[in-house]
């Protein structure tokens, strides 16, 4: 150890600073390196767009019925992509179905996000009885598999849109929950909070400039894959009954209907699975994509 | 921020802890059994000075520092901060506390907030204290230039992108932002290498005798508490065992526990190595520490009395006072060597 009292120079001297970007910034630029998810977020994209934009889309009028034109192959007529049971273009539907479909998944998993999310980190930052009451409660949502579990909910509170958010929303607060909790406790026994609480911050100012910026990411990232979760599960509820309602346009229930049909026009009963298909894989590996996209080793 | 000048003068100890404890409840052990991280520690901290803490893992260094920042409640025992009781209605309050001590962590990696960057990190401090953002950025740069990192090239930073060493002179910026009085280093150049840190300590003797810090530096190396302390207070199992000027604790140690962590250095000379460990085992448990003296069942020169009796520390005096938790240092204690030693 020498003895100089002088300041040590730093080596890096005369070297330009480097362009930075913010950690957004750098999550964008690691995804436009990344062609699966590059695709997939095209995909994604498209279906959004096409959901909103089905009345300008849409060929024909989607519940518009024709006794004689039923089940009839693609391209029949102008068709694109057939008629279902009750002669409906089923390309219009499908578009219109989107509507739904992408609502019923995106929607509970926003409510969950906030609801969830906000008892997390509370449970995550709170005392221990505080963590204990939250969690606990959690814990019963999650003695029942989900998909039974939402079942249960929108069959005890009747059918329809609304109520199968609810209970949606009802199946994916516990697991959102759980997420922001873990992140929360592994963020707060970190030194900087630490050093935070040292520096005589109050418990808010920590949460909002240490904790959250920490705690986002994590709950985003899965909010994200749940949505896929999300369009099934509302596929589900609608197949059975308990989404939405005849004669509005789903991919669930146009699956429902259309199932009697399989051995008439099977490719055409087999469209909207196809549609759910792609919506949720879509949205599963764009998910992935933006995960490892911002899985930074800090 | 207000004035915080010197108030009681340069006689005055800046921080003077009495009787310190904290146990901690046992997980899953006996009822009521506890840890005894910290078990009565009481000393003072001169204004200006270093005081260096030594000890083994385990021995409640750490805990310690935390005590003195209130960033663990202590279950008993009293701080006076410049003639101030903290957390008392007649002294100030523990957030004037913390303005006026900061801690530097000994994970640089994890004592920075992996989502900001650094000037942010920096600025937080001033800004919780009431500045506003532009005044904290400008606090930020200032305190980046005195700590040796180019303010354009490292603020907008994140952590992640700066060497362990530029990382804990960021610590440091971190620390000396909010302008305290005394800086808690809690093994904070112990992750570092040899180099980095032969730099960091250097920096930080220059930065105190920039600002008129204190330091309570603690530490599990022996020659860096050397290089930088004026005193030490070595810990063994959550108590005092000694405290004296440093030339005097290296060169005339007068407990067998520090002789021993002398002795365990390496040496520096490869004829002189040394061939048995003075110390085997680890330390006993915190739980159920020995009763009379801790360090008895490690101690080679442990007689009845050692058993029977908890050796006292003595008073000290002034600074230059030199004590140690020995019966061996007490010639009314009763123990064989206690004359002879003396």
């Amino acid at each position: 150890m020498s003895n100089a009292m002088t300041l040590p120079q730093h080596p890096a001297k005369e070297q330009a600073a480097p362009k930075q970007r913010g950690y957004w910034g750098s999550v964008l630029y690691r995804l436009r390196y990344d062609p699966v998810t590059v695709f997939f977020g095209c995909v994604v994209l498209a279906i959004i767009l096409a959901a909103i934009f089905a009345p300008v889309l849409a060929p024909f009028d989607p519940y518009k019925e024709s006794i004689i034109g039923r089940l009839k192959p693609m391209g029949w007529k102008g068709h694109l992509l057939g008629t279902d049971e009750l002669g409906r273009d089923l390309l219009s539907r499908l578009l219109y179905g989107g509507q739904v479909s992408l609502l019923m998944g995106v929607v509970p998993v926003a409510i969950a996000t906030v609801i969830g999310g906000t008892l997390g980190v509370i449970g995550g930052f709170g005392g221990r009885r505080v963590n204990t009451a939250i969690m606990r409660t959690m814990d019963v949502f999650y003695a029942f598999p989900s998909v039974l579990l939402a079942v249960a909910i929108s069959g005890a509170m009747g059918g329809g849109a609304a109520n199968g958010m609810i209970a949606l929303s009802m199946v994916f607060t516990p697991a959102m929950c759980r997420v922001a909790e873990t992140a929360t406790a592994q963020v707060k026994n970190l030194d900087f909070v630490e050093a935070a609480r040292a520096t005589g911050a109050g418990t808010l100012t920590i949460l909002r400039y240490h904790i959250l910026g920490n705690v986002l990411g994590p709950v985003f990232i899965y909010a994200s894959s749940l949505v896929s979760v999300g369009i099934l599960l509302a596929s589900g509820l609608s197949f059975l009954g308990l989404g939405v309602k005849p004669p509005t346009a789903d991919w669930g229930l146009m699956l429902s209907t259309l199932r009697q049909s399989i051995y008439i026009n099977p490719a055409i009963c087999a469209l909207p699975g196809v549609a759910i298909l792609i919506a949720s894989v879509s949205f599963n590996l764009l998910s992935d994509g933006i995960r490892s996209a911002m899985d930074v080793r800090l | 921020m207000e004035n915080l000048s010197d108030r009681g003068g340069p006689a005055q100890p800046l921080l003077i802890a009495k009787d310190l404890r904290k146990h901690f409840k046992v997980k899953g052990g006996a009822p009521g059994a506890t840890v005894r991280a910290v078990d009565g520690v009481s000393f003072t901290i001169h204004k200006g000075e270093t005081l260096g803490i030594v000890g083994e893992s385990g021995c409640g260094k750490s805990t310690l520092a935390r005590l003195l920042l209130h960033l663990i409640e202590p279950d008993s025992g009293e701080l006076v901060f410049d003639g101030d009781p903290v957390g008392e209605m007649r002294g100030i309050s523990v957030n004037a506390l913390r303005r006026q001590v900061q801690m530097v962590f000994q994970d640089s990696a994890s004592s920075l907030n992996p989502r900001m960057p650094v000037r942010d990190s920096i600025a937080f401090g001033p800004h919780v204290h009431g500045k506003t953002k532009a005044e904290s950025s400008r606090i930020a740069r200032d305190v980046l230039v005195k700590v040796g990192l180019k303010p354009d090239l490292f603020g907008p930073r994140y952590p992640h992108e700066l060497s362990g060493g530029q990382k804990q002179r960021v610590n440091i910026a971190r620390a000396l932002a909010i302008e305290p009085r005394m800086v808690i280093l809690d093994e904070a150049v112990s992750a570092l290498d040899k180099s980095v840190e032969a730099q960091v300590l250097n920096l930080l003797r220059a930065l105190k005798e920039n600002f008129n810090l204190t330091y309570l530096f603690i530490s599990h190396d022996l020659s860096v508490v050397r290089y930088i302390s004026d005193r030490v207070l070595v810990m063994y199992l959550g108590a005092v065992v000694e405290l004296g000027p440093v030339n005097e604790i290296f060169s005339r140690p007068k407990h067998p526990y520090t002789v021993a962590l002398l002795a365990s250095r390496p040496s520096m000379d490869p004829a002189n190595r040394i061939e048995e460990p003075p110390l085997t085992g680890d330390p006993p448990s915190p739980i159920d520490p020995p009763s009379g003296c801790r360090f008895r069942t490690r101690c080679q020169f442990a007689e009845t009395v050692c058993a029977e009796v908890q050796p006292v520390l003595g008073q000290w005096n002034d600074r230059d006072s030199h004590i140690a938790a020995c019966h061996m240092r007490d010639p009314a204690s009763g123990h064989s060597r206690a004359t002879e030693v003396n």
